[in-house]
């Protein structure tokens, strides 16, 4: 690291503070060896290919087999279809359940909502393997707790298992995945409701703003920079999700690879599957694929989001 | 403060729609953990009564004991999760502290560098990853998976710290170096024990996420000697499919430790994730 010299330019009367350097080496060190360079050394391979054990450069070749060839391609935008439905759903369900959320715990002299705020984050900390089977187990018509349920309040006609049909099990799953995470956007925006200084509402009540009108006019606006945050937090992890569907379908996101996201199809070409081969350049491809998703999602909320909502510094 | 703010109806309507939403939260986790300890009958017969004495059993559990090796896949997810954390808190505590305490050329530019891991996920270097740890022979070790986790952690970590660490107070550090301490001195007595409050909400966000992951452990150490927990949990699950008692007694045992000590870390989780309201 230059940061002794440089450090030496700027103050050229002190010695070289070799602290700072020991301070910042080993996190630079670590963050860099195992993160960025792998990070830019599979985007590397996603331009090569194994010919004959050996590398060689085939340029875009890749990524022209990914697009176009029916042997990847039908998989890729199945499973890009998918991963967009998927976070479709999160944006819809999630976010505005955890926003509502929020908007009850922060409404003043209510009480148990410490009891409430754990409760609701419960699942949100429990691993993918127990929500995954779980819910395969809730769902599963041979146990029939969900037909049971449903029973109750009349709609046991509605009952199929749903995570066994095509049209349906994507859906499921993501409701599932919405089900784990809503602690997420709850918390966040719990924060942001808290923030808003006292003042404000006084005011807004001394005008008359008050109930609904109050959330939607006053409140609302002040939180946005937060919902910003929470989009862009769901958007990154849903196009990265592979666990859930994993733990609950299998590598091959059953029924006919209805529930496939770009995580399992990751993992497929990478490792191969049955009786497809393992192909390091197909899967670092489709990684380069979801690291310029993931970029572009995160430059509209750096550059067109923030910096008209202000206040999030980095 | 009005009174429409809080009238009854209103109370009682959020109250309505919060218990509502944490049943909905909870009731999986509940049936899961009541069903484990009923006899197969019992499962299948009246899944959404607790055990009785008729039906409780605890056949789920031998079963899991007997077969699966969960103590030693448990010891691994420890030693993993405990080593992260270690290097994770020590490694982003100095970093940050020289990125907010230290002005020096290109300062900005380093915590840019570093902040670009909270938002790219290290899972999208997997290939290279396991590339280099073929190549280092690190494969099947669980020193693999503690080096990714610290990588993945660190910079959420100095993001979080370096707020913090820009609160201690100049005077107290300037009088340490008036007293002739050296900077590592200062960092380590007078610092760091300042900003442990901070480090515990960074403790319990990083822990979770290690504690869970499945992909790394598949990818880098899914040998029997290093298997996680969670592995170890989703590989027996798969084998166990049409044993339900084995299955909800895994998923309970699962469960039961990550319940325990969330309840006893998430009031420091909760304030962690709501300081930034009261910053």
């Amino acid at each position: 690291m230059d940061t002794e010299t440089m450090a030496a330019e700027t103050r050229a009367k002190r010695p070289i503070r070799w602290h700072v350097g020991v301070f910042l080496a080993p996190a630079v060190l670590v963050y860099t060896a195992i993160m960025i360079l792998p990070l830019f050394g599979t985007l590397q391979l996603s331009l090569f290919r194994n010919i004959e054990q050996s590398q060689v450069f085939v340029g875009f070749s890749n990524f022209r087999t990914l697009f176009g060839d029916p042997n990847w391609s039908v998989n890729f935008w199945n499973a890009l279809r998918n991963n967009v439905w998927f976070f479709i759903i999160h944006m819809l369900v999630q976010n505005p359940i955890g926003i509502l959320l929020a908007a009850l715990l922060s409404s003043p002299k209510l009480r148990f909502t410490a009891f409430y705020r754990t409760a609701i984050f419960v699942p949100t900390i429990l691993s993918f393997v127990i929500v995954g089977f779980a819910w395969k187990l809730i769902l599963s018509p041979i146990w029939g707790v969900a037909p049971h349920l449903m029973d109750f309040v009349g709609l046991k006609s509605f009952f199929t298992p749903w995570l066994g049909k095509e049209q349906y099990a994507l859906t499921a799953l993501s409701l599932v995945s919405v089900w784990q995470f809503v602690g997420i956007p709850m918390m966040l925006i719990y924060a942001a409701l808290l923030s808003i200084p006292d003042e404000v509402i006084e005011a807004a009540e001394c005008d008359g703003v008050t109930g609904m009108a109050q959330f939607w006019k006053i409140k609302l606006p002040l939180i946005l920079p937060s919902i910003g945050i929470i989009s862009i937090l769901t958007f990154v992890g849903n196009f990265n999700a592979f666990d859930l569907i994993y733990t609950a379908q299998g590598a091959l996101a059953g029924p006919n690879y209805s529930t496939d996201i770009l995580g399992t199809f990751l993992y497929r070409a990478f490792f191969g599957f049955q009786l497809q081969v393992g192909d390091p350049n197909m899967g670092a491809a489709i990684a380069t694929i979801m690291f310029l998703i993931i970029l572009a999602g995160v430059c509209v909320y750096l550059f067109l989001v923030q910096t008209r909502l202000r206040r999030y510094q980095f | 403060m009005s009174t429409a703010t809080h009238s009854l109806p209103r109370t009682i309507g959020a109250h309505a729609i919060l218990i509502t939403y944490t049943a909905i939260a909870l009731f999986p986790v509940i049936l899961v953990v009541m069903n484990s300890f009923k006899s197969r009958a019992g499962i299948f017969g009246a899944p959404l009564t607790p055990p009785t004495p008729k039906t409780f059993d605890l056949i789920g559990y031998t079963t899991v004991f007997g077969q699966g090796d969960f103590f030693h896949y448990f010891q691994n997810s420890l030693v993993v999760t405990v080593a992260s954390l270690f290097f994770v808190l020590l490694f982003g505590a100095m970093a940050s502290f020289a990125l907010s305490e230290y002005r020096f050329r290109g300062n900005t530019l380093m915590g840019l560098y570093l902040a670009l891991g909270i938002m790219i996920p290290i899972r999208l270097g997997t290939v290279a990853i396991l590339q280099l740890m073929v190549a280092s022979g690190l494969v099947n070790t669980l020193t693999a998976l503690i080096l990714v986790y610290t990588a993945q952690g660190l910079p959420l970590a100095i993001f979080i710290l370096s707020e913090f660490m820009k609160q201690v107070s100049n005077d107290l550090k300037n009088a340490g170096r008036i007293d002739g301490l050296s900077e590592y001195t200062i960092f380590f007595r007078l610092v760091l024990p300042l900003v442990r409050p901070a480090m515990a909400t960074v403790a319990v966000f990083t822990m979770i996420p290690i504690w869970n992951d499945l992909w790394f452990p598949l990818i880098l150490a899914p040998s029997e000697e290093t298997k996680t927990v969670t592995l170890g949990a989703q590989l027996f699950l798969g084998q166990f499919v049409t044993n339900w008692n084995a299955i909800l007694a895994a998923l309970s045992l699962a469960i039961l430790p990550v319940l325990i000590l969330y309840v006893i870390f998430s009031r420091q989780l909760i304030r962690g994730i709501t300081s930034g309201a009261v910053k």
